[in-house]
């Protein structure tokens, strides 16, 4: 048996969107920037996609910028809006302390052009609380930004509340909605937001293929330029297929957002129950209560995440792991260092992340093939309790 | 970040040699990584100079159980000297390759083996040759930065 539960590195392509995507691969091939007819017909598609975003988002379709990943959107919109706003008055940013690292990154680069940069600490729970916020934040600051779900953890934050607080100040503010989709019932203007981030690759949708939402009342400057494409914003040939996969993934998310959640939930919470049960010295990571349905999140005490890793590879179970070992820096999660977990705890940590076509016997599967790993590699450590830690 | 296992690393983690502890080792030692975070415990029984039996115990990534495992697989019935100067490299290359990032296991493996000679050693007051024995902490000194060098390059 396989099974992946590593849904939230990525997802399998719905077949339903290969399907939509294939035109645009083989006849309906024009360049979206051309002027000839087929050129316009395809840019008629570009702007069906953009509306069709929009609506599901409640924004604005001219403020719908496809890049090509959440990576590129995410560097576009810190940096640019930092670069654009910065004056005499003006400098300082302030990101979370569990962003993504292609946040995080954007923001020390910012840091090393002389800007201000502050990461909002998390609670235990993992949650960034907007008085977390109001500790840092002053008139000085141009923008802040705090992801909506989690990548590691799956906590969800209060973006609307961290918003208000943001705009109080003077200052924009952005979210990394990779990982709300379809989660959250993501709101552009109940939530208050400026900026905005997706990727397609996260939710049924092809790879290669990124939303960065902006306001095009506020300054930002493009990160890539070029031939001028998306009003200047975003220079580089229209990614039609993957521009048409995404758009219609995510309506397909959002359409069957009801009854995926439900099966997701069932199945995480099965998972949840069946490793309490059958494997004792463990720990979840994170709030159960704020947190999406597809994330567990779990430690594993005394043997190492990336251990578990491969060996439940060998039996056909993918899942992931934050932990030091199985990274090319050897340095444990930031996220699950921000939460303040035991530094004993750090390398010790799985993350299952399910989706749509997951299925209870795969979760009977993993827990069985679970138990026999832990087991094992519990046999030969010499670590059974904390104090025999070295470190 | 590649990740590719050999086979060869792949059986050793799935299925590790003298696994387990000694009961009343003749030299016994702990060693850990700060950064990366691993445990490592190894046991030796010590008879007539050479290595009759060795075990040991992991808190530690697939590598790290790998290589200590191939490493009391190569070592057991050499004598003490032969023990001493099997190097992080005869490790990588039994394997078949380690990912650059992993190399630091073998070098761990190594060091911990060694730190357990010592303690026979000083139990035993067998401490070798001054000349000899700063060779072996020289070469010690040498697999570890080439192992922080491995580790960096990636």
């Amino acid at each position: 048996m396989q099974v992946y539960l590593d849904n939230a590195a990525t997802t399998r392509l719905d077949p339903r969107v290969l399907a939509k995507m294939k035109p645009y691969l083989t006849t309906k091939y024009a360049n979206a920037s051309s002027i000839h007819k087929p050129g316009q017909e395809a840019y008629l598609e570009l702007l069906k996609a953009k509306k069709s975003v929009a609506k599901i988002l409640n924004g604005e379709p001219e403020n719908v910028i496809f890049t090509a990943s959440a990576t590129e959107a995410n560097n576009f919109i810190i940096k640019g809006v930092a670069r654009a706003n910065k004056s005499g008055q003006k400098n300082k940013i302030i990101v979370s302390a569990i962003e993504h690292p292609c946040v995080r990154e954007s923001a020390r680069e910012l840091e090393s052009e002389g800007f201000q940069v502050e990461f909002i600490p998390a609670t235990a729970e993992g949650l960034i609380t907007p008085d977390a916020l109001r500790g840092l934040i002053d008139d000085k600051t141009i923008l802040v930004s705090v992801m909506m779900v989690n990548n590691e953890i799956g906590t969800v934050q209060d973006v609307t509340a961290l918003a208000r607080v943001a705009h109080e100040f003077g200052a924009y503010f952005h979210t990394d909605a990779v990982q709300a989709v379809p989660y959250l019932e993501i709101d552009i203007k109940r939530m208050e937001l400026d900026f905005l981030s997706l990727s397609g690759h996260k939710f049924y949708g092809p790879k290669g293929v990124g939303v960065a939402y902006i306001d095009r009342r506020k300054k930002i400057r493009p990160l890539i330029v070029g031939g001028g494409q998306e009003d200047n914003y975003r220079s580089g040939t229209y990614n039609l297929p993957g521009i048409m996969g995404l758009a219609y993934a995510l309506e397909l998310a959002y359409k069957e957002r009801k009854a995926y959640l439900k099966k997701v939930k069932s199945l995480r919470d099965h998972l949840l129950s069946a490793i309490q049960e059958e494997i004792p010295g463990i720990q979840i990571n994170g709030s159960l209560i704020d947190r999406v349905p597809a994330n567990l999140n779990v430690m594993f005490g005394y043997v190492e995440g990336e251990a578990i890793l491969i060996d439940l590879s060998q039996k056909g179970v993918y899942v992931s792991t934050g932990s030091a070992c199985s990274a090319t820096n050897l340095k444990a999660s930031h996220v699950l260092r921000a939460i303040g977990l035991n530094k004993n705890f750090l390398n010790s940590n799985i993350r299952f992340s399910l989706g749509r076509f997951n299925t209870r016997q795969e979760i009977d599967y993993t827990v069985k093939c679970l138990k026999d790993t832990v087991k094992r590699l519990r046999k030969f450590s010499p670590v059974k309790k904390i104090g025999q830690i070295l470190n | 970040m590649a990740l590719n296992y050999t086979k060869k690393t792949i059986n050793h983690f799935l299925k590790p040699k003298n696994i387990g502890s000694i009961n009343k080792p003749d030299g016994y030692a702990q060693i850990g990584n700060m950064v990366c975070g691993d445990q490592l415990d190894f046991f030796l029984k010590v008879e007539k100079g050479k290595i009759k039996d060795v075990k040991f115990l992991s808190f530690g990534c697939a590598s790290n159980i790998a290589t200590a495992s191939i490493l009391t697989e190569k070592v057991k019935g050499l004598t003490i000297e032969q023990a001493k100067s099997y190097n992080w490299q005869k490790i990588v290359d039994e394997l078949g390759g380690l990912p650059s990032q992993k190399i630091h296991c073998s070098v761990m493996a190594v060091q911990g083996l060694k730190k357990a000679i010592e303690d026979y050693e000083n139990k035993n007051s067998l401490a070798s040759a001054p000349s000899a024995s700063v060779k072996t902490k020289a070469k010690a000194k040498a697999a570890k930065s080439e192992g922080r060098l491995a580790s960096k390059k990636r």
